[in-house]
């Protein structure tokens, strides 16, 4: 009896790919009472899931910055492919 | 109707000035576009589709936003249209999909462990250093290149986009509990790649 209920404690408390999911779910969304403890638990145990907490918040940041950034973004168009486009949109005026 | 060359169609506040349009806003909806898309050739055509279908529709544009905003706005649901083709083009390969990148799972398949390989580590320097870090970000985007197009529309439309997970799901056809299936793989693999490329 005693062996069952470790085993369950191990479970809930060790299980790193639940505890990975319940950071994204938490990161971004709501997660119950009972899972917040479970988490906490874990994370106060799991080395290797705190720095997974710690680096998927940083890469949520980085998608954000990928597209939000305030520099001058690297990707641009050619200037072959914009010269048709306006070529494009100035006939289209024209016609108009 | 009379036009002159440098037609400026003026209604309410906002203007719309398709002669600049180009030179103001193409390389701004084409990083937009291949940024969400990653598929340069895909990323171009929607920019153009995005100018010739407000060409149409410069009538309907009620110069409340501003015409970047009103352009985004176009060219956002085009790449929805997209997100939305891909998806149900899996089909039902989906469900197989989820479960296929299963048998590659970071984690034991008995107790959950990470298996001892694919252990986060440590990136070497805080946080706010990696923040800044361009060879960092090359490498997120090659890692972002690799996901499943419904992956990276659901993940990018959360983290870019902002929008609720709830809108997300009902646009690209997601239910609630593969939407969190998808978030966490999603984040685990692109964890996985930048580590693997990073250290």
């Amino acid at each position: 009896m005693k062996e069952i209920n470790k085993n369950k404690l191990k479970q809930i408390s060790y299980n790193c790919k639940q505890a990975t999911f319940l950071i994204e779910k938490k990161l971004i969304g709501k997660i119950t009472l009972r899972e917040y403890f479970s988490l906490k638990f874990h994370l106060a145990g799991c080395s290797v899931c705190r720095i997974f907490l710690k680096q998927s918040l940083m890469i949520n940041r980085m998608v954000k910055n990928l597209f939000h950034s305030s520099e001058p973004s690297d990707l641009t168009l050619d200037d072959h492919f914009k010269k048709n486009l306006q070529e494009r949109i100035e006939q289209y005026l024209n016609r108009k | 109707m009379q036009t002159h060359k440098y037609q400026i169609v003026q209604l309410g506040k906002a203007i719309l000035n398709p002669q600049l349009w180009v030179k103001n806003y193409a390389d701004y909806l084409y990083s937009y576009a291949y940024t969400r898309l990653n598929d340069d050739e895909l990323a171009r055509d929607l920019v153009q589709e995005t100018f010739l279908a407000a060409l149409e529709k410069t009538e309907k544009f009620e110069g409340r936003s501003s015409e970047r905003t009103w352009l985004i706005a176009i060219l956002k649901n085009k790449v929805i249209d997209v997100y939305r083709k891909k998806s149900s083009g899996l089909g039902n390969n989906f469900e197989k999909m989820l479960t296929d990148t299963d048998q590659l799972t970071f984690f034991d398949k008995q107790d959950g462990h990470w298996k001892v390989e694919y252990q986060p580590k440590a990136f070497g320097l805080e946080e706010y250093d990696l923040l800044g870090k361009k060879e960092l970000s090359n490498i997120l985007q090659k890692c972002l290149k690799k996901l499943p197009g419904l992956w990276l529309a659901v993940f990018t439309m959360k983290h870019m986009d902002d929008l609720a997970s709830e809108a997300i799901c009902s646009q690209l056809n997601v239910t609630d509990s593969n939407f969190w299936v998808i978030m966490h793989r999603t984040k685990v693999n692109l964890r996985a790649c930048l580590q693997k490329n990073w250290i």
